[in-house]
């Protein structure tokens, strides 16, 4: 089935390629491509080849090592827990927002759909900063907190915050554009067969939206796992306590100590891989489902 | 069970999609709501469903204030234009949906849900695609496993929106056979939405005539085609030929020419409307007679047992075109051909007042032409 579509997508480019209306002259292509594959190369590539041979220059003792001291650890048991609770709470108001802004009309729609969209145009470092402003021991709810014994800033829950702010707008964005182009008629649909809201929700919303959702987490977890500058304003760089793995390569670069640097950067960049690998599962398996039944109703008719 | 629409009035914004409409909609009837796309007839089945709250006015079901209560309550089913299957869900699952969201107490027992999607499989003819997605399917087959989907929890009425809309010509007219004999055997109320005179006229009990959000007529599918009420329904069911004149006597004057009228109620000197059926138009060759109206044949399609002639009329600045319907052998008789000058002669006129409502927004007015005017700073 997904062979046919496949044997008339190659056709199509093919007959682009071959056509000499459509065809450039041969230095035009080989001139593009070798400028593309430098710069591919050189910007990503080489580093990444880079952090790998780094950690492992001064072999896999010394690399094993760095992975097994306490701050270390603590920095990986650390930089989990925040995006063990950052990346369910975005999945849910990401959810939230999507389907209150695809499948609903209201007033500001249009402003909370820009919202949305703040993380992305405001520095880190801005949104880390405005998390010390409002609950630092000099903000607006520091007094109060100090007095009841809450921690904010530099603590665990400040770590939180910040990127929950930066990761916000990932599932969102993912959601909302194919929640649009799917309609309200199935919802309707079943609402008028008597299913309650929340099965709605259940049995008809979620399963159409799956694989966006999915893909809209691992990106929003890969982002939360590798932010560095909101957490580092509102972490304090505590050692064994409020340092996340990207901090953790900070203090350890400063420090000279080069080796054990790319060592835990090295497992950033494996978290990084290995979310490109369940990207591209995931486009996959959406692209699949969709062809597949694109593909059968052009066979029938 | 009856549905009755009191007094409903919905707006989007500026736009009034519903203008003050009250129906009835006589139990166990299959009754089409017709007119043009923006006349608020989809608007008006969305209400009646729930799925949309009017601004004002309200919706009796079985005699029952039904306006407050919620789409799921009503026990309406609903038909989507474009079918709206749950496209994750084979066709059993989808029919067998409505039934497994009922809360526990209602929800009958697996076997018998299993027993009842199957019958209503069986009714829409594919029970052999029980285990289908609905990608899987054509378009006729979507739409009525979506009808076996809205008929599974026993709907008290069924609304139709544009069912066949997304269909092509052949299966359309198929399904429009199909769901007559269906409720022929079914007798729900049910109401249609469609923009195709032919095909409500040729499905329903009654047909509603829908305009700007206002009702024209309502009544009996041949009742509405003879005795249309305005000016719009004459123009909106079947080709018609229109005349533009004034009253005298017993003559519609038309520019120069005069066409002979019966008795009509309308004084001399009104300026009047009349609309003539193809089929109510002769072609007379001979010149020589003054009955009628001057015409130029453009075209003559000769096509299965009638023939269609195409003419033009000089009518002070705007060109008309006519429309003429001739049994074949009277056609061929006449020997008509492009370019020849022949006389209209109207069997029978009917009349409305120029000032009446909605003259205007009839879809048959001749196309006026265009003169010139962009200016010189072009």
């Amino acid at each position: 089935m997904s062979a046919h579509v496949a044997a008339r997508w190659t056709t199509q480019t093919r007959r682009f390629e071959k056509n000499a209306a459509t065809r450039e002259p041969a230095w035009v292509k080989a001139a593009l491509m070798t400028v593309a594959l430098l710069f591919f190369g050189l910007f990503l590539l080489l580093p990444l080849a880079t952090v790998f041979a780094e950690a492992l220059r001064k072999g896999w003792q010394v690399y094993f090592a760095a992975l097994a001291e306490p701050d270390a650890r603590s920095a990986m048991v650390l930089t989990l827990l925040v995006a063990a609770i950052a990346v369910p709470l975005n999945l849910i108001f990401g959810l939230a927002a999507a389907w209150a802004i695809a499948k609903f009309d209201f007033r500001g729609k249009q402003l909370l759909t820009t919202l949305i969209d703040l993380p992305f145009s405001v520095s880190p470092v801005i949104a880390g900063l405005i998390y010390v402003l409002i609950f630092g021991a000099q903000g607006w709810f520091g007094p109060w907190l100090i007095e009841n014994d809450i921690k904010m800033i530099f603590a665990v829950p400040g770590l939180v915050l910040a990127t929950v702010f930066v990761t916000f707008p990932f599932v969102a964005r993912e959601l909302i554009p194919l929640m649009q182009a799917q309609g309200r008629e199935e919802e309707e649909a079943a609402i008028v067969l008597g299913a309650s809201g929340w099965k709605t929700f259940w049995y008809v919303t979620l399963p159409n939206i799956k694989w966006g959702l999915i893909y809209g987490v691992v990106l929003c977890n890969a982002r939360a796992m590798g932010e560095f500058g909101a957490v580092s304003v509102v972490s304090g760089h505590i050692r064994g306590r409020t340092n996340t793995l990207p901090l953790h390569v900070e203090i350890l670069y400063n420090e000279y100590q080069f080796a054990a640097a790319f060592a835990v950067a090295s497992l950033l960049a494996l978290l990084a891989l290995l979310t490109l690998v369940i990207k591209s599962f995931v486009e996959w398996q959406g692209r699949q489902s969709m062809h597949t039944s694109q593909n059968i109703s052009e066979v029938i008719q | 069970m009856s549905i009755r629409v009191q007094n409903i009035v919905k707006r989007f914004g500026a736009f009034v999609a519903l203008d003050n409409v009250t129906l009835d909609f006589p139990s166990g009837e299959l009754v089409g709501l017709l007119g043009p796309s923006g006349c608020g007839k989809t608007t008006l089945l969305r209400i009646i469903a729930g799925l949309e709250a009017p601004d004002s006015g309200q919706v009796f079901l079985d005699n029952h204030d039904a306006s407050t209560a919620d789409a799921r309550e009503r026990q309406v089913g609903f038909v989507f234009q474009h079918y709206a299957l749950f496209r994750h869900m084979t066709v059993f699952d989808n029919v067998a949906f409505g039934l497994r969201v009922k809360p526990r107490r209602q929800r009958p027992g697996a076997d018998e849900i299993r027993r009842r999607v199957q019958d209503l499989l069986s009714l829409v003819q594919l029970d052999c695609l029980a285990d289908r997605y609905p990608a899987q399917l054509s378009g006729g087959q979507r739409q009525r496993i979506a009808l076996a989907r809205a008929l599974a929890v026993e709907p008290r009425v069924l609304l139709l929106d544009e069912p066949f809309g997304a269909l092509d010509a052949k299966v359309r007219k198929e399904l429009r056979r199909w769901l007559r004999q269906l409720h022929n055997a079914l007798h729900i109320t049910s109401i249609f939405v469609t923009h195709d005179q032919e095909e409500a006229l040729e499905v329903s009990d009654r047909v509603v005539l829908m305009n700007r959000g206002r009702v024209e007529q309502m009544g009996a599918p041949d009742q509405v085609y003879e005795h249309p009420a305005t000016p719009f329904v004459y123009g909106f069911l079947g080709a018609v030929n229109l005349f533009h004149g004034r009253i005298n006597g017993y003559q519609l004057q038309v520019g120069e020419e005069n066409l002979p009228l019966a008795e009509n109620g309308f004084q001399s000197g009104t300026e009047a409307l009349g609309f003539v059926r193809p089929h109510e138009l002769d072609i007379d060759t001979d010149l020589a007679s003054r009955a009628g109206i001057e015409a130029r044949v453009e075209r003559v399609l000769a096509l299965g047992a009638m023939a269609r002639i195409e003419l033009t009329g000089a009518m002070g600045e705007a060109t008309c075109h006519y429309e003429v319907e001739l049994p074949r052998e009277r056609a061929a008789v006449l020997k008509l051909s492009a370019g020849q000058i022949v006389r209209l002669k109207p069997a029978r006129i009917r009349l409305f007042a120029s000032d009446s409502q909605s003259a205007e927004q009839a879809p048959y007015l001749p196309v006026e032409h265009m003169v010139g005017g962009y200016g010189e700073n072009i």
